[in-house]
């Protein structure tokens, strides 16, 4: 996983609550047995028409976006299924970063693993990084994860809380697995209790 | 002596009992009992692990089956469409490979993973059971802590048969009160969701308790925590009972003689003790509960039978007013009109949420000798499982269904999501017992209202909706 330090990129604002991960990727994009090449199928039914051409009216597809790496949505961002597809899409198209006001839990754990920082922050915060972004290319962000910043376009900070654990996991890149592997005689005096319990 | 020990809840009791390291920092490595597996979040996971040339830690604790993708029309000739069947393949290969049990989509245990685990008996009371779907909350019906995770930790679980976890906080969701006839468990679910919003229970576990919840049968207890996702709750549990072991006593994975009465002593402990903490508690009165309707594209935007399209001109948070908005232009609806004067295009029914026996009796007894009303492009009905698809066939149900002109199709996810050939076209809309009326979930641009198996029923003779409790 590539580690997350910091980064500094003009923001797309995505004003819609609720945004879905069926919105995020929609099932067709789903039957692959890879982790990449799904940039092109981020938030597909919004982005394109029809015919295939791409909608105008859809951030990302404005020239001060398309090259955004940090994406400032409404509340509830992530919610819905778990495909983790979702946060696969999201870093093809070369999205690192996710600001709003709350995160779908599983949304938010598979950011985690895949490198893609969520940070939460208060509704004031928010409109105040909606109206940031909505400078375009006249603003940038810059978010520094071990400093648990954004910093804003005028000079104003965000401070945003981060779950110790995972600020490590991310700043370092380390792989999940790995870690845990190395608490197998745990998990073997674990499975040794469970002997115990014929049933389980 | 023993020191007094302080009231724990249900979750804190099996969440404890499967914390195999803790961090200082709260962060806890949880022992996994179950795993399920099915084709879609599966082949990323796999290939992770060969190419790292990790193992299945237990594959007698996974248990892999096919449901996403497949067709619901006749099996027995493979799969026409390419990606899906190589899909499929992908997952037939890596069971193999890897040593997990299989049911593939010829199988009669084969169906919606969330259906299949209690069927089979692998869903237990007082056990941790993930699958790579959000859904699997379903299985909390039974007293164990289950919830969806993504790719990345299927892989984790697969690799050690544990999950790196925080403990999440308590909600205690109190439904009292006896629902009228007509009004049911999915009822019940879409009131709850709209009354604490689709990011209601994040970061929370949510116990159901209550009469209402008590008096529903474990089916009914299944389509209540199926939902819980739809609430934002990773999680939903009720306390296992009676019902419960009646339900699992003789499955073929349900443990049998002497490990059985131990597993129920232990069972009978799995109860929120009195006083325990809740970080929050929400009630709700099941007696005076009409049939509930969605008219929007999110679980939260849900509406009694007997109202009508809410104005969302009326929402001041402006994000929130523009959303609501784009979700009635996405619906083809106006605000003000009755929810009983939308016209139907489609009724669907089946899913992981309402595809059991219980929910095609419920149809059944609707349906029974009339005919769908012409003015349908077509209603279908997907069983949740082989098993399910057997008994409904047994009790004749199919005879009811195809006489009054439904399709009877063969089990999975299906329309549901929509990954296999079965969609809305663009402008349909459905009564659906699904959980989800996202844009585009049922197909591009499709149009989803999420109700109960009754009203889809009840929809399907008349081609709107109507009070299910006015049928006679």
């Amino acid at each position: 996983m590539q580690p997350f330090t910091t980064l500094t990129s003009t923001p797309a604002p995505l004003k819609v609550i609720n945004v879905d991960t069926d919105m995020i990727i929609p099932k067709q994009y789903l039957k692959t047995i890879k982790r990449t090449g799904l940039g092109t199928a981020l938030f597909s039914e919004m982005r394109y028409k029809d015919d295939g051409s791409e909608n105008p009216d859809f951030v990302l597809n404005q020239p001060a976006y398309r090259k955004s790496e940090i994406l400032v949505a409404g509340d509830n961002f992530g919610c819905g299924s778990s495909r983790e597809h979702a946060p696969w899409a999201l870093l093809d198209f070369g999205i690192r970063c996710v600001i709003s006001t709350s995160f779908a839990d599983i949304f938010y754990n598979n950011c985690f693993k895949n490198g893609i920082l969520p940070i939460v922050v208060s509704q004031e915060d928010l409109d105040k990084l909606f109206d940031d972004a909505d400078r375009g290319s006249n603003a940038t962000l810059t978010v520094d994860l071990q400093n648990q910043s954004i910093k804003g376009p005028d000079g104003g900070t965000v401070n945003f809380e981060i779950d110790p654990f995972r600020k490590h996991c991310l700043l370092n890149g380390l792989d999940d697995i790995g870690l845990t592997m190395e608490k197998s005689t745990k998990i073997d005096a674990y499975e040794e209790k469970l002997k115990g319990r014929a049933w389980a | 002596m023993t020191a007094t020990k302080a009231p724990t809840t249900l979750y804190d009791k099996i969440f404890e009992d499967h914390v195999v390291d803790r961090q200082d920092d709260g962060t806890c490595l949880l022992y996994i009992d179950r795993h399920l597996v099915h084709e879609v979040t599966s082949p990323q996971a796999f290939e992770g692990l060969r190419m790292t040339g990790r193992k299945v830690h237990a594959p007698s604790k996974t248990l892999a089956v096919v449901d996403h993708n497949i067709p619901t029309t006749d099996r027995s000739k493979g799969i026409a469409e390419e990606e899906s069947r190589i899909q499929v393949e992908a997952l037939a290969k890596n069971a193999k490979e890897f040593g997990v049990e299989y049911f593939n989509e010829l199988d009669i245990r084969q169906g919606i993973v969330h259906i299949v685990g209690p069927e089979q008996g692998f869903t237990l009371p007082g056990t941790t059971i993930v699958c790579g779907d959000s859904h699997t909350s379903t299985h909390g019906a039974f007293g164990a802590l289950a919830h969806g995770i993504g790719t990345s930790e299927v892989e984790h679980v697969l690799a050690t048969q544990t999950l790196i976890q925080k403990k999440a906080k308590n909600m205690l969701v109190q439904v009292d009160g006896k629902p009228a006839p007509g009004v049911g468990a999915k009822d019940i679910t879409l009131a709850i969701i709209g009354e604490i919003g689709t990011a209601g229970g994040t970061g929370s576990v949510i116990e159901y308790a209550g009469e209402a919840i008590r008096g529903l049968s474990m089916e009914g207890r299944m389509t209540v925590c199926n939902m819980s996702i739809e609430g934002g709750a990773r999680a939903g549990m009720v306390a296992p009972d009676e019902k419960a072991y009646a339900y699992l006593k003789g499955r073929p994975k349900a443990p049998q003689g002497a490990a059985w009465d131990e597993a129920l002593r232990y069972w009978e402990t799995l109860r929120t003790d009195e006083g325990a903490h809740f970080d929050r508690i929400v009630k709700l009165d099941a007696a005076n509960l009409p049939p509930i309707v969605s008219w929007g594209t999110s679980p939260e935007d849900v509406i009694s039978v007997t109202g009508a399209v809410p104005d969302p001109a009326l929402i001041e948070d402006e994000t929130k007013r523009s959303s609501k908005q784009r979700a009635l232009d996405y619906m083809g609806l106006t605000a003000g009109t009755k929810m009983t004067e939308i016209p139907l295009d489609v009724i669907w029914i089946g899913s992981c949420t309402n595809g059991r026996i219980e929910d095609l009796r419920t149809v059944a007894k609707i349906v029974e000798g009339k005919k769908i009303h012409e003015s349908l492009d077509y209603a279908m009905i997907v069983p949740g499982s082989g098993l399910v698809k057997q008994q409904a066939e047994a009790e004749g149900l199919d005879k009811i269904f195809i006489a009054a002109g439904f399709e009877w199709r063969e089990p999975g996810c299906s329309m549901c999501l929509g990954m296999n050939p079965d969609q809305l076209k663009p402008g349909q809309r459905a009564a659906s017992t699904s959980n989800r009326n996202f844009e585009g979930r049922q197909g591009y641009r499709g149009r989803t209202h999420l109700v109960s198996p009754a009203m889809a029923a009840a929809a399907s003779l008349i081609g709107h909706f109507v009070d299910v409790r006015t049928l006679g």
